[in-house]
């Protein structure tokens, strides 16, 4: 099992001489494989994340629907200003892996297939302007799998459970914590920045016009990884949350259960019931159900 | 309900999009049910209930049951084009909007056919990726499709699990679950017993040879 709380991945990550050691430790006590299988498997799951975002970047991906596709190539083809490259880059990365997604391309559930693109974006462009080894990703990664793993033990990581603060919110955190761990902060540091994106996006509904993982999902990872970089600053600058991660967890799990299930994916609430969204609903035939007919002779034209 | 075993299922899995329930759990529901029927299906039925009609379409949950149908696995970039490679592979398919009652909104139900040999398959996409098969030809079963599990299709009598367990024991074969339902007391009865590792075909000769066993299948792991 996962770390049941931050606490004790803390006390585990002294003993084992860093977070992203103490999560390793675990993984393979719990699935019996070696270190080099365990880390071997980690970078492959970094070689899909690449490829995601470099699919998505070409710009000519498209939904099956219709409704998302080519917004990573403007941000990649837009002007950053004083904001330097690195913040509009990541936001790219972010919609590419989210557009790929809806695509029926191939990602990187981290933690769910909606907000797989916030880990990635914030992970791959910090690594990349730090001209970090794989290595160094690698165990970024596992520290963000180390905290995405305490809050499924102590909440959800289903918008359908928790809302999207679940999906959006625990990728910042896991994504904060990464940036954190790639630019040498130390392990209170990584709990405050998971800290600082969680509080943020506490109470995030989960609202999915026309109950697809499109709108709004593909550009709330651009907004979750705004706020994991926001999140990462505070932490590194050694600002520390008053609130500890343990505490915020279940808050965020407690405010899950309170949220109706209008505005838990089942998209009876939020975007998905303003009157564009139900426009679109309608539109895409959302509400005209699988099964109706047999599958087309020529499938061709049905999802590109 | 969901089992948290890997850092693997928070930083994963890979998967082909948009959805863990309504895309990749569908690809895992599909190749369970192909496992079940024991072949590639030649003509499959797919019914399909709740979420997974209203909301399907979107979320390609029909091309993900195919691609499961092939044998494909959810990271499988072929997915999306499951439906020309059931064409080729000879499988015909339709699909109809069906009622399974009080289930889990994710459900479809599979009437699989190869080779003379068919099947019915019920089944829900639990969230995540995690499936639950929940009945075969009317029989109540638990299969989750994380280990190899072995079917055993049986006449209700007296000493027939131990029989059973025991062969699995010779053959080296710990059980990691196991279930017994029947239709009444001394008529058709079904074993599930689940295994760490997947029974050889040895073995499952030998158990399909006891008396009172009429056939067994070995469903993968998926």
């Amino acid at each position: 099992m996962a770390y049941g709380s931050f606490a004790e991945l803390l006390q585990a990550a002294s003993s084992n001489g860093s977070l992203a050691s103490a999560v390793v430790a675990r993984e393979m006590e719990e699935t019996g494989r070696s270190e080099a299988d365990v880390r071997s498997r980690m970078r492959d799951t970094l070689i899909v994340m690449r490829e995601a975002i470099a699919s998505g970047l070409t710009g000519s991906v498209r939904s099956r629907s219709g409704l998302v596709g080519g917004d990573a190539a403007l941000l990649t083809g837009h002007d950053p200003g004083p904001l330097g490259p690195v913040f509009t880059h990541s936001l790219a990365a972010a919609v590419a892996t989210g557009e790929v997604n809806a695509a029926m391309g191939r990602i990187v559930a981290a933690p769910t297939g909606g907000a797989s693109g916030v880990l990635p974006a914030v992970l791959i462009t910090i690594g990349d302007a730090l001209a970090a080894t794989d290595e160094d990703l690698v165990d970024a990664l596992f520290v963000a799998a180390g905290i995405g793993g305490v809050i499924a033990a102590r909440a959800t990581l289903s918008g359908a459970v928790g809302g999207c603060q679940a999906e959006i919110g625990s990728g910042a955190a896991m994504a904060a914590t990464a940036a954190v761990t790639l630019r040498g902060g130390d392990a209170e540091a990584t709990g405050h920045a998971a800290s600082f994106a969680l509080q943020g996006l506490m109470g995030l509904v989960c609202d999915p016009v026309a109950g697809l993982v499109e709108v709004p999902c593909v550009h709330r990872n651009a907004t979750g990884t705004a706020v994991a970089l926001a999140a990462a600053e505070m932490a590194l600058a050694g600002i520390a949350f008053p609130v500890p991660l343990d505490e915020v967890i279940d808050a965020l799990a407690h405010v899950g259960r309170s949220l109706p299930p209008s505005l838990r994916e089942t998209s009876s609430g939020g975007l998905a019931v303003t009157p564009t969204g139900r426009r679109l609903a309608c539109a895409l035939g959302a509400t005209e159900p699988l099964g109706a007919t047999e599958p087309a002779g020529d499938s061709d034209g049905r999802h590109d | 309900m969901a089992r948290q075993r890997s850092v693997f299922d928070v930083v994963g899995p890979v998967m082909v999009g948009p959805s863990s329930s309504h895309t990749a759990g569908a690809v895992r529901l599909g190749a369970l049910a192909a496992s079940i029927l024991g072949a590639c299906p030649t003509r499959a039925h797919i019914g399909l209930h709740g979420s997974f009609a209203s909301t399907g379409r979107g979320h390609g949950t029909d091309l993900a049951l195919v691609a499961g149908l092939l044998g494909m696995r959810p990271d499988d970039a072929r997915i999306p084009h499951s439906f020309d490679h059931a064409r080729h592979a000879g499988l015909h398919l339709t699909f109809d909007v069906v009622d399974l009652g009080e289930v889990h909104p994710n459900s479809a139900r599979f009437d699989l056919e190869a080779e003379g040999r068919s099947v019915e398959v019920c089944g829900s996409s639990l969230g995540g990726g995690d499936v639950a098969v929940w009945s075969i030809d009317g029989f109540d079963v638990e299969i989750d499709g994380e280990l190899p599990v072995l079917l055993v299709d049986h006449e209700d009598r007296l000493g027939e699990i131990a029989a059973v367990t025991g062969l699995l024991a010779q053959g080296g074969f710990n059980i990691a679950r196991m279930r017994v339902s029947r239709e009444s007391r001394g008529a058709r009865a079904l074993m599930l017993i689940e295994t760490d590792i997947a029974v050889d075909e040895e073995t499952r000769r030998r158990v399909e040879a006891l008396p009172g066993v009429s056939s067994t299948r070995c469903v993968q792991a998926v």
